[in-house]
């Protein structure tokens, strides 16, 4: 089957159930997307499709129509995207490990609402976790990126 | 491996500066001009022991004048690496940006131990600094001998010996010894004592310390070109997923490997006594084996453990495995008996899963005899002896390559999955990744031990606390060990029962309130099931700690309540009426952190509980403090209380943090900041559930964690020095992390009582908790 990610073209001889999340790592070599629960829960697999959010371990390869950005497509021509940026200059992370989450969902909220509320903020990012607690950087990070887009 | 690019650029460094040609396919890198470490003599096999007494074990200095520090530490995510830089930096007197740092591997990487017990800064900064200061000395005297002046009149800045009076003539650091050893040798007795001849430098002309320069592992993460450990491959690389008993305690009596063995991609099922495990060349494929493969399991005769909601029954009841000894002051129980007031109070703390982010993980490698396993454990110099072992390997045989994973909070000090990938790498003698499932995780990972204390006190007459008894009971007779051969969970299903176990040690209050009355006692109490139990205790963030302090701080609050008197107030003169102190002077930076904290918070004094209002929404605020080692925290926290819904929101938290010398400010707010909030989770959310037979919390949902709905709406994080001496030149650096964990679950439970008048005794607070409480008492 083919895919279109980050701007490329892959055919990959899978299963078509496979879920996207294991093609990405294990077939494509793109490693921002990372398992944390399989089951649709923490959000650390998240890849954006048609400007939406999507868990690519509950998604499987086949129900993929349109192209996949992952974390390592945020970027153009080598410039981190500002969500990107937001998260260095407010050193956001702990270990890291469910940035990809957060990043990708933040990234997603901001292009539907560039101007969230803190509330919009909270809810919007509700079921994107992080053990480490990074969630009162990653919300200042959000306004501050939203503030470097506007 | 053609494709180099799979192995990280600090890995890829770290491996090109061993010709392993011979070894391991994977590892046949390009050659570089960096110096060989220094190693221990006589060993026969790829990974002898980097000698902690040879200064080129630490720190290598290249040709181009920069410079790469080796240190025997791990990073959990709170930046220690960049911190541990700093302090490098600053004693070599060389550019922050001219360094790179590798950690954690048992190979290249002197053995100090890993991270734990929040004692990278306070114990591993010493040595650190010691050898880098010995750097700039031999440095310093090769520089006295090529420009032909004596020590005293040079001068080094970023790297540059120059003749102080002729600053014109100058020699770096690389053309003195770039590429080259120093063959230097070290002394002390441990790691932790190695020392050269120089000395550090006074806190004073310290020029990085104290700043905060960005972490060096932030943009990688960001970006995604960071590899860890998840993403390690090699090739022939297959993937296993563990079948776990279904009942705790559960005997395996056979396996229909036909009902797997037609899967796509099926390598093989591999099992011993009760560890099985399925093998498959796509990860996707070992998942679905597991879940396909039958396995016919007997239950035990006797139910492991009770269910959960009759712990404290259970515990209460137990006779103790082991007992601590009573730490006593004056006659306790006169005190108690003749006191004006005595009150008594029951807590009680669940068990608590460590459940990381992602699941154990781990890739062994066993081609050409050897054995490296790539791992995000804490501990990857226990982890190697450990493996070695196990598998009855000799040690240097056998390496850890520690990469960067999801922070476990402890759970990383007993890393199943990388005995388990080791293992069956050596089975199947090709590559295998292990990942645990999170069904499996969070029900088998480690627990924090539960705890039921029992607290008296006694006031006398004009509201002095005069008496202060502690009993507790911890769950906590099967603590697994660090990377233990025995204790580890693959060693335990496969039937080894180390004896006696590991018990914990329980534990009592530590504080610095002068009560001339005290007992304090702690009781270590077991489960029927000892082995093979998803309720084994690990060390969770602060062990221990934040279970204790929640009864010892929200009783000190209901002392402080029974005497009509302000919780900070109440603090304050029983820190304050005391006489002496200890060497790190904890009692009198006690009183800088609650006074800060209070200021910082904008703190009215009055007694709790406030006059309960009518609306919806209650308002309180809360503060506990404590210490762990050298390192004082006080916390406040401010929470709305849905009196409807039961709800907590903790809108706000101030923490007051004394650490002594702080290294990287920014990066220790952020740790604070977190911190509280992992101890904020514990609050309000987290409980390992479980009937009789398993554990029932299994993911996000049946073992709910802190979101971003739960984040405070504002936090502040006062860096304190509270030394009598502040401005001394050997002002000490403590640990900054675990001490956050401590007070915080006090700290809400104060504040609820503040906004309702209801003490709650038991965490989580969770809404239908907090309701029925509160409904309870009429509010
Ligand atoms: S790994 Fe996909 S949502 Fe958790
Ligand atoms: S930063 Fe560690 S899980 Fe979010």
């Amino acid at each position: 089957m083919t895919l279109k990610v980050n701007g490329n073209t892959h055919t990959v001889d899978v299963d078509p159930a496979t879920p996207l999340l294991y093609i990405l790592r294990n077939d494509l070599g793109l490693q921002g997307p990372r398992f944390g629960c399989g089951s649709g829960q923490c959000g650390a697999c998240t890849v954006i499709v048609k400007g939406n959010a999507v868990r690519s371990c509950i998604t499987p390869a086949s129900a993929i129509r349109d192209e996949v950005t992952t974390l390592e497509g945020l970027a153009v021509g080598g410039k981190l995207h500002p969500v990107q940026q937001a998260w260095i200059d407010e050193q956001v992370p702990q270990c890291g490990f469910c940035q990809n989450g957060q990043i990708m969902t933040a990234k997603v909220l901001l292009d539907k609402n560039p101007n969230p509320t803190d509330e919009q903020i909270r809810t919007g990012m509700a079921n994107t976790l992080c053990r480490c607690m990074t969630y009162y950087r990653i919300q200042a990070a959000i306004k501050r990126a939203a503030k470097a887009r506007a | 491996m053609s494709d180099l690019t799979k192995i990280p650029p600090h890995i890829e460094q770290e491996l090109s500066r061993r010709n392993f040609l011979s070894c391991a396919g994977m590892l046949a890198v390009s050659f570089s001009s960096i110096a060989p470490p220094a190693f221990a003599q006589g060993s026969a096999g790829p990974y002898p022991d980097p000698n902690f007494r040879q200064l080129d074990s630490w720190i290598v200095i290249h040709q181009d004048n920069t410079a790469t520090f080796h240190v025997g530490k791990t990073d959990c995510g709170q930046g220690t690496g960049t911190a541990f830089r700093q302090m490098m930096c600053d004693e070599l007197d060389i550019a922050y940006d001219k360094t790179n740092l590798i950690m954690g591997s048992t190979d290249t990487t002197v053995d100090q131990g890993g991270s734990g017990g929040s004692d990278a800064i306070q114990v591993d900064g010493w040595p650190m600094r010691r050898v880098a200061a010995e750097a700039r000395r031999v440095l310093l005297e090769m520089g006295s001998q090529k420009l032909g002046v004596p020590v005293g009149q040079l001068t080094v800045a970023d790297a540059v010996v120059s003749v102080k009076a002729e600053p014109s003539k100058k020699v770096t650091y690389g053309e003195l010894i770039g590429g080259r050893r120093f063959n230097v040798a070290l002394t002390g007795g441990d790691v932790n004592a190695t020392t050269g001849t120089a000395k550090v430098k006074p806190v004073q002309e310290l020029k990085l310390v104290g700043k905060s320069p960005q972490r060096y592992d932030i943009p990688p993460k960001v970006d995604g070109s960071l590899k860890w450990a998840v993403d390690m491959k090699a090739p022939g690389m297959v993937h296993a997923r563990n079948v776990k008993p279904p009942v705790a305690g559960a005997k395996l009596v056979s396996i229909d490997e036909s009902s797997v063995r037609n899967l796509p991609g099926f390598v093989k099922v591999v099992s011993k006594g009760n560890y099985v495990a399925v093998v498959c060349e796509r990860e996707e494929q070992a998942i679905a084996a597991s879940r396909q493969l039958k396995v016919n399991w007997q239950k035990p005769d006797t139910a492991p453990f009770p269910a959960s909601e009759d712990l404290f029954r259970y515990m209460r009841a137990a006779t103790p495995t082991s007992s601590g000894r009573p730490v006593t002051l004056g006659d306790c129980a006169a005190a108690l008996a003749g006191a004006a007031r005595v009150l008594e109070a029951d807590y009680e703390i669940p068990f608590q899963g460590h459940t990381a982010l992602a699941p154990a993980h781990a890739m062994a490698d066993p081609s050409n005899g050897q054995m490296t396993i790539y791992s995000n454990d804490m501990k990857s110099y226990g982890m190697r002896d450990g493996i070695a072992k196990f598998l009855g390997m000799p040690r240097d045989r056998v390496r850890v390559v520690w990469m960067e994973g999801p922070q476990g909070f402890g759970r990383t000090a007993a890393d199943d999955a990388g005995f388990e990938a080791a293992w069956l790498a050596k089975e199947l003698n090709r590559p295998v990744r292990v990942q645990w499932m999170r069904h499996e995780e969070t029900a088998w990972d480690t627990k924090g031990p539960a705890f039921a204390c029992k607290l008296r006190g006694g006031l006398d007459a004009q509201g002095n606390l005069i008496a202060f008894e502690y009993e507790s009971q911890a769950c906590d007779h099967n603590h697994v060990g660090y990377n233990e051969a025995e204790t580890v969970l693959i060693s335990q299903l496969m039937g080894t029962r180390k004896s006696p176990p590991n018990r914990g040690g329980g534990a009592v209050p530590d504080d610095s309130y002068a009560i001339p009355n005290r007992r304090m006692v702690s009781h270590v109490v077991g489960l029927p099931l000892i082995w093979e139990t998803p309720l084994r205790t690990g060390n969770l963030r602060d062990p221990n700690g934040p279970q204790v302090t929640f009864a010892s701080e929200s009783f000190i609050d209901e002392m402080a309540a029974a005497a009509k008197a302000d919780p900070v107030a109440f603090r304050m003169k029983l820190l304050t009426s005391g006489t002496g102190d200890d060497s790190g002077f904890k009692r009198a930076r006690a009183i800088a952190c609650v006074k800060a904290a209070a200021e910082a918070y904008g703190w009215d004094a009055r007694p709790a509980p406030k006059r309960v209002g009518s609306g919806e929404i209650l308002t309180g605020r809360g503060i506990a403090y404590s210490f762990r080692s050298q390192t004082v925290v006080a916390e406040i926290a401010e929470v709305e209380v849905n009196r409807r819904a039961g709800h907590v929101w903790v809108r706000r938290l101030v923490c007051a943090h004394d650490c002594g010398l702080v290294i990287n400010p920014e990066g220790l707010r952020r740790t604070t900041e977190c911190g509280m909030l992992h101890s904020l989770s514990r609050a309000l959310k987290e409980e390992v559930t479980f009937d009789t037979e398993k554990v029932t919390s299994v993911d996000w949902t049946s073992h709910p964690t802190l979101t971003h709905l739960d984040s405070p709406a504002r936090i502040d994080v006062v860096l304190v020095n509270g030394d009598p001496n502040p401005n001394r030149p050997d002002l000490p650096h403590y640990g900054g992390g675990e001490t956050i964990c401590k007070p915080m679950l006090a700290a809400v439970g104060n504040a609820i009582f503040d906004a309702t008048g209801v003490r709650l005794r038991r965490v989580p607070f969770r809404d239908a908790r907090v309701l029925s409480a509160l409904k309870a008492a009429g509010v």
